[in-house]
């Protein structure tokens, strides 16, 4: 991430003159009463890997499903690639890349058969070269030719986004890619997805772990109660609170210490520290 | 977009065929079931059965166990239309630059096919345990266009039942009254057999029609006004389903 920030904004007017890949503004969604997203506003800067940080039910997968035209808004405008997503849903397909919530694979089909699914479905020449490649890219060459269904959980999501990948999208959407991973497997999505922002793809990534966001972004948005509470860098956002407190240790507030603050919740401060280190996070109980 | 209807149709197609030849238990329970009614009618009930004609039983109640058969086949397409959306796959899909249409109709082919594949079984069984039939190759297509529309018409009420359940049961539930219908038809008993009220039901619900055609048409008999009956029936209950499904479908992706 650091040497991101270093290559990646060259200069700042470029950057400003550049259309953002996507623009969020005003969007509004309700099911019934559920009032879930009450007018979200933010830009992803080009070739940037956005974070969408949220609690359980806070609306992240719903702005997915709106951006990538799963879904229409009841208010409020979007553009994703310069192409808006209610009056141009074809050309958004076009330009991006979905990968749910749950790993949508063809538990049936092998993952090469996968592979080659999926790129025939992009309408690709050589699709068995590409999805030998992307086999390759991804460490299941070897588990190739075996049923999806027998893949462990991270084998699975590595299949999943390879399916992402094909016809090299310039957006990509991942909805919370690392839920229900175990901490190796994690570690690998996060590679991957850093490895992609390299090559110049935009991610937009929801998830309710903060250090995921951490490791990853380049730019975090926090969602609470259906509106945008704060967005900006990670710096930016420790910045919010006091740089350091005194204790028997100094030590610097974590971004979970200023999600905890920004979203109102407290009682759960103390536990912040262990979860830190990769993996135990998960048994955490999300403020609503 | 819509230039590639027919190839993502192809596409998606092979697909769920693959599913199916990756578990053929489903075509064969889907016949199972229908052998076996045939041989316990044939074997069991049959003699005691009085037709009213000179036809050999089998001959007589075959029409009804196709579309027995069919019957329950088509609640594997509700049960694989309703995995795919259970797992994600087909949000994949329609967040993919495809014919949207394609992941549907991908479904019905399918249907098709497998329900062909399950009837030949059938027909094959019933060869071996005595049906004889002088039909013509004219005939022979004719009872083929029936089944196929009639596979395609209970495929549409599958992709209703399909796209709205909540559960796996919910999605292949509704085809245990499709299956029991036949036996409240002319399919395995005449119907002036029956007491009035269940006799009027019989004789004015879709299957007798379709029986009495396919019956006539393999005992090469004049089919009647029968064919008519049953090709509205048919074309009725294929055009509202059709319909509703994809109303349904348009509310799921929109």
């Amino acid at each position: 991430m650091r040497e991101r920030a270093e290559n990646g904004e060259p200069d700042m007017t470029t950057n400003q003159a550049l259309e953002p890949a996507i623009r969020v503004q005003g969007i509004e969604k309700s099911f019934k009463d559920l009032h879930v997203l009450r007018g979200v506003d933010f830009d992803v800067r080009t070739g940037s890997i956005f974070a969408l940080l949220g609690s359980n039910g806070a609306g992240k997968t719903t702005l997915v499903r709106i951006l990538s035209t799963l879904l229409k808004a009841d208010a409020g405008t979007a553009t994703v690639h310069g192409f808006d997503v209610a009056a141009k849903p074809g050309d958004v397909r076009e330009s991006i890349s979905l990968t749910g919530q749950f790993a949508a694979v063809d538990e049936v089909l092998t993952g090469r058969e996968n592979l080659v699914l999926v790129a025939k479905l992009r309408h690709l020449k050589n699709p068995r070269a590409i999805a030998d490649d992307l086999l390759a890219r991804f460490s299941l060459t070897e588990a190739g030719n075996r049923k999806a269904s027998t893949y462990s959980g991270g084998m699975r999501r590595r299949l999943d986004i390879a399916m992402s990948l094909i016809g090299n999208p310039p957006i990509i959407f991942l909805d919370e890619p690392t839920t229900g991973l175990d901490p190796q497997a994690r570690i690998e999505v996060w590679q991957t997805v850093k490895k992609l922002a390299g090559q110049g793809t935009t991610v937009l990534l929801t998830t309710q772990y903060l250090d995921e966001a951490e490791q990853l972004a380049d730019r975090i948005a926090i969602l609470h109660k259906g509106t945008i509470i704060q967005n900006g860098t990670l710096a930016e956002l420790k910045r919010l609170l006091p740089p350091a407190k005194v204790e028997y240790v100094e030590k610097q507030p974590s971004l979970e210490d200023v999600f905890l603050a920004l979203v109102g919740d407290t009682d759960e401060t103390d536990t912040a520290d262990d979860d830190r280190s990769y993996g135990t996070v998960p048994a955490r109980k999300e403020p609503r | 977009m819509t230039t590639h209807v027919l190839g993502d149709t192809g596409i998606l197609t092979s697909r769920s065929l693959r599913h199916i030849l990756r578990s053929p238990d489903t075509i064969i329970t889907t016949a199972v079931t229908p052998i076996a009614l045939m041989l316990l009618f044939v074997y069991v009930f049959g003699g005691a059965i009085n037709t009213g004609s000179d036809e050999s039983y089998i001959n007589y109640m075959l029409p009804g166990i196709l579309l027995i058969t069919i019957a329950s086949g088509i609640a594997y397409t509700a049960y694989r239309l309703f995995l795919d959306l259970q797992g994600g796959i087909f949000e994949r899909f329609q967040s993919m630059p495809i014919a949207r249409s394609s992941v549907l109709w991908a479904h019905v082919l399918t249907s098709l096919a497998a329900n062909l594949v399950s009837v030949g079984i059938v027909i094959g069984v019933a060869l071996i345990m005595g049906f004889r039939t002088g039909a013509s190759v004219a005939a022979w297509l004719a009872v083929a266009g029936i089944l196929i529309l009639f596979t395609l018409a209970l495929t549409w009420v599958a992709v209703i039942a399909g796209l709205s359940a909540k559960t796996v049961d919910g999605a292949s539930a509704f085809s245990y009254p499709l299956i029991f219908l036949p036996f409240i038809s002319s399919a395995f008993a005449p119907t002036d057999s029956m007491p009035g009220p269940v006799a009027w039901f019989a004789e004015n619900q879709p299957v007798t029609s379709i029986v009495n055609t396919i019956r006539a048409l393999f005992a090469q008999q004049p089919v009647g006004s029968d064919v008519w009956i049953a090709l509205a029936w048919l074309l009725g209950i294929l055009v509202v389903a059709y319909a509703f499904a994809i109303a349904i479908y348009r509310r799921k992706i929109s």
